[in-house]
């Protein structure tokens, strides 16, 4: 039972840290503010879930692995909203993208 | 399985380092502060390995639980200022 509790653990870990990698590289990577919000919302959050599941495959029914769960639900609920807030304030300040020929609409800034 | 956490947290800390080049140059002041958040939601799975490499994971856990929110709460300020600043010159 340990022994296929800790290979889970080993397993869930390396998916995360994998996920972790690809939004990090994305970072530097991808051409422009709003294709980078993709890399950094999406594929951190789900590393971050993997990572943090993981651990607490690891520890257990205990008093820790319900505040890692916790941890996990709160981070699902914040990340996208912290990216999607700054996103709008740059579109809100007059940011084009990058592969868009048109320019932002004058009623949309408001 | 200590010395997994101890070669995951190493790995985990090269990832971190990543999105500074995108926080020293970036082309916009929104890019620096998306690589800043990026940086500070990494930091909150680094903290919760170290805790499981110190095996005192009950006293780690809440300060990954503080810094999850205070992480949160500045970013949302931070974007929300960026906002209304710009509102108010117009």
């Amino acid at each position: 039972m340990t022994e296929i509790q800790i290979s889970i653990s080993i397993l869930f870990v390396i998916i995360g840290i994998i996920f972790m990698l690809v939004g990090s590289i994305g970072i530097i990577r991808l051409p422009d503010f709003y294709s980078r919000t993709h890399s950094t919302s999406k594929s951190d959050t789900l590393g971050i879930i993997f990572v943090i599941l993981g651990l607490v495959i690891y520890e257990g029914f205990t008093q820790s692995s319900f505040k890692l769960i916790l941890v996990v639900l709160f981070i699902a609920l914040s990340n996208p909203i912290g990216t999607h807030a700054l996103a709008r304030a740059a579109y809100k300040d007059g940011l084009n993208p990058f592969y868009s020929d048109d320019e932002l609409k004058e009623e949309d800034k408001e | 399985m200590e010395s997994f956490f101890l070669y995951s947290a190493v790995v985990l800390t090269i990832i971190i380092a990543v999105p500074l080049y995108r926080v020293l140059n970036g082309p916009t002041l929104y890019d620096r502060i998306l690589a800043t958040n990026a940086i500070a939601t990494k930091t909150i799975v680094l903290i919760t390995l170290i805790g499981f490499l110190f095996g005192k994971i009950e006293m780690f856990i809440d300060i990954t639980l503080a810094y999850a929110i205070l992480g949160f709460i500045g970013s949302l300020i931070i974007a929300k200022y960026l906002s209304s600043s710009k509102m108010k010159e117009e």
